[in-house]
């Protein structure tokens, strides 16, 4: 079969990564002469399905209350089998990467993961993706089928919309005896509602800013300014200033806003890894020659304790001449 | 509990990048002058193991590893944090197989060694990143699997795994055997061994495996390449085409600076 398949979790919202991965997996399913499906797991899914539905030939939901890695990969696994499509793509969500090898096991194919490009060349599907903490970046050739790929999904132009959508049902599921691991608490540590890999402005700092204070007295004000999601380094994480779920970098998230604004990073390609992707790098930093530079737009050469709370200022100033 | 924990060894993934070469034709790094280490994820994962034998006592810890002759350095660095027993199968084939053969290596290696209650892995490598280990050994030994765990606690003799989320964490209660993959965090940073350790580890046993001692197709674990191939390795060229904003104070400086930020922004 030539067609492929789309696989998000009703917990996320139809927000730019699923739109993204629509994206992707309508270029993939034209190159294939295939199909697209989305299979949206989740019992709660039906704002997502309805909107799915206008971008995909069809929409298969998976009638589970919630996400868990045994019987939500059982579940995968069947209807991944009834449609035997050539390729499954999900985004870069927690689930989505715990999923994706385990998936591509069970249906006899290959996975890989964190991919930023696709490139079909015959019968062949070929990656793009870093490696070496964004050192380089190598094309891997995936030998078996289906493709089950995980990827920077928001970095994809999303689909258009059909002119005739698609229909929804709902996938019968066998039970299968399985050993369950149960999530039995979940707690959420994200600031607001907005997942920091779906910011268009990321406000970051790292080891430079020299403490927990200064992200909440100076990054703070001005990420709320700039509307803005605050972030920081491996450095920044690691001491304790600032919760892991902010890291951004090859061991933390990768993100790909519009602006990303590194405040006293000093751009080790680890934490680069984690940005490649982002349409806008600045920087604010008393080092000229820090690596972080050689990445940006646009930059300033001082000690941030200086420029923040001046731009803060120029900020406000401009916004309010505005309205 | 008998615990066994998989390390891997790499490229000093710190190395500078102007530092940093590869061999397009081999499609691999150039080791250079660069040093080989335990991959960080990896030493996480067996820190949170001995920490877990600390709470708990009486587990068994034993440290795994596929890798070239030169790996028997991690293995003894491992023995030397106090791990208890340690093996090494030699790959004398690609340097880098791809992950199902990673996996069929470290399955047949496990069996091998005995039963184990708690398989541990990195939830990837400093230098190829795949992050595939944990999920295709799980489904090699048909175990449940759990990722990007940092904390592992028992209840009423089942465990606790405290696990990061994009959003925060989740606790999942599961029984055993199973397999994870380990995440960083402040509690699990690997401890450094004692001077008397280290020197000790030279002493203890370790057990040595060819690829045919497993029992597997051997010819095709050294070719490594059935699952997924790298055709292609590169390093993107990026110009650096910073504009240091201008000005004759600081107060010109960032008024530049936020018409820029402002010019970027409000394109949204």
């Amino acid at each position: 079969m030539n067609d492929v398949a789309i696989c998000v979790f009703a917990s996320g919202t139809f927000d730019k990564a699923t739109q993204g991965l629509a994206g992707a997996g309508r270029r993939l399913a034209n190159e294939f002469g295939g199909q697209l499906k989305a299979i949206v797991l989740g019992a709660n899914s039906q704002l997502l399905s309805t909107e799915l539905v206008k971008l995909t030939d069809d929409v298969v939901v998976i009638p589970q209350n919630d996400y868990e890695p045994e019987t939500s990969l059982d579940a995968l696994t069947q209807v991944c089998r009834k449609l035997a499509p050539r390729a499954v793509l999900f985004g870069n969500d927690t689930y989505s990467q715990e999923v994706t090898p385990r998936l591509a096991h069970r249906l006899g194919g290959s996975a890989v993961g964190d991919v930023t490009e696709f490139h079909v060349q015959g019968d062949a599907l070929r990656v793009s993706r870093q490696v070496y903490g964004g050192k380089a970046e190598a094309v891997i050739e995936l030998k078996r089928s289906p493709a089950v790929i995980w990827s920077r999904a928001r970095s994809f132009a999303p689909a258009d919309p059909l002119t005739t959508p698609g229909q929804i049902t709902t996938a019968e599921i066998e039970d299968h005896d399985i050993r369950h691991t149960r999530i039995i608490e979940r707690k959420r540590e994200a600031q607001g509602e907005l997942r920091l890999e779906e910011a268009r402005v990321i406000v970051s700092g790292g080891r430079g800013i020299g403490g927990p204070e200064p992200f909440e007295a100076e990054l703070k004000p001005l990420a709320e300014l700039m509307g803005a999601q605050l972030a920081a380094s491996r450095a920044a994480c690691d001491a304790g200033w600032v919760p892991p779920t902010w890291q951004v970098g090859q061991t933390g998230k990768k993100v790909t806003p519009d602006l990303y604004l590194a405040i006293a990073i000093t751009g080790a390609s680890q934490h680069m890894a984690g940005i490649s992707e982002a349409k806008n790098i600045a920087a604010i930093n008393t080092d000229p020659d820090a690596p972080i530079f050689k990445h940006c737009r646009f930059g300033i050469v001082e000690d941030y304790r200086k420029v923040v709370p001046l731009l803060r200022e120029k900020l406000e100033a401009m916004q309010n001449s505005q309205t | 509990m008998n615990i066994l924990v998989c390390l891997k060894q790499i490229l000093d993934p710190e190395i500078p990048a102007r530092e940093f070469r590869i061999d397009p034709t081999k499609r691999e790094a150039e080791r250079g002058a660069a040093n080989l280490v335990t991959n960080i994820f990896c030493e996480n994962a067996l820190e949170t193991a001995l920490q877990f034998r600390e709470r708990t006592g009486e587990s068994t810890i034993t440290v795994l590893c596929f890798g070239a002759a030169t790996a028997e350095d991690v293995l003894r660095k491992a023995l030397a944090m106090k791990a208890d027993n340690a093996a090494l199968v030699i790959n004398d084939g690609n340097p880098h197989p791809d992950p199902l053969t990673v996996a069929i290596v470290l399955s047949a290696a496990i069996k091998k060694l005995g039963s184990f209650d708690l398989i541990m892995v990195g939830r990837e490598a400093g230098d190829w990143g795949a992050g595939q280990t944990a999920g295709l050994l799980a489904e090699e030994l048909k175990l449940p699997c759990v990722s990007f765990v940092d904390r592992i606690e028992t209840s009423n003799g089942k465990l606790h795994l405290k696990r990061q989320t994009d959003t925060g964490w989740e606790i999942l209660e599961t029984e055993t055997p199973l397999v994870v993959s380990v995440t960083n965090d402040e509690h699990n940073v690997p401890r450094i061994p004692k001077v008397r350790d280290v020197m000790m580890s030279f002493r203890q046993p370790l057990t040595q495996w060819t690829l045919e001692e497993l029992g597997i197709n051997a010819e095709e674990a050294r070719v490594g390449n059935s699952y997924y191939e790298v055709v292609e390795l590169g390093i993107p060229q990026k110009e650096s085409s910073c504009e240091f904003v201008a000005g004759d104070t600081l107060d010109e400086k960032v008024e530049t600076l936020a018409k820029r930020i402002a010019a970027v922004t409000a394109s949204l």
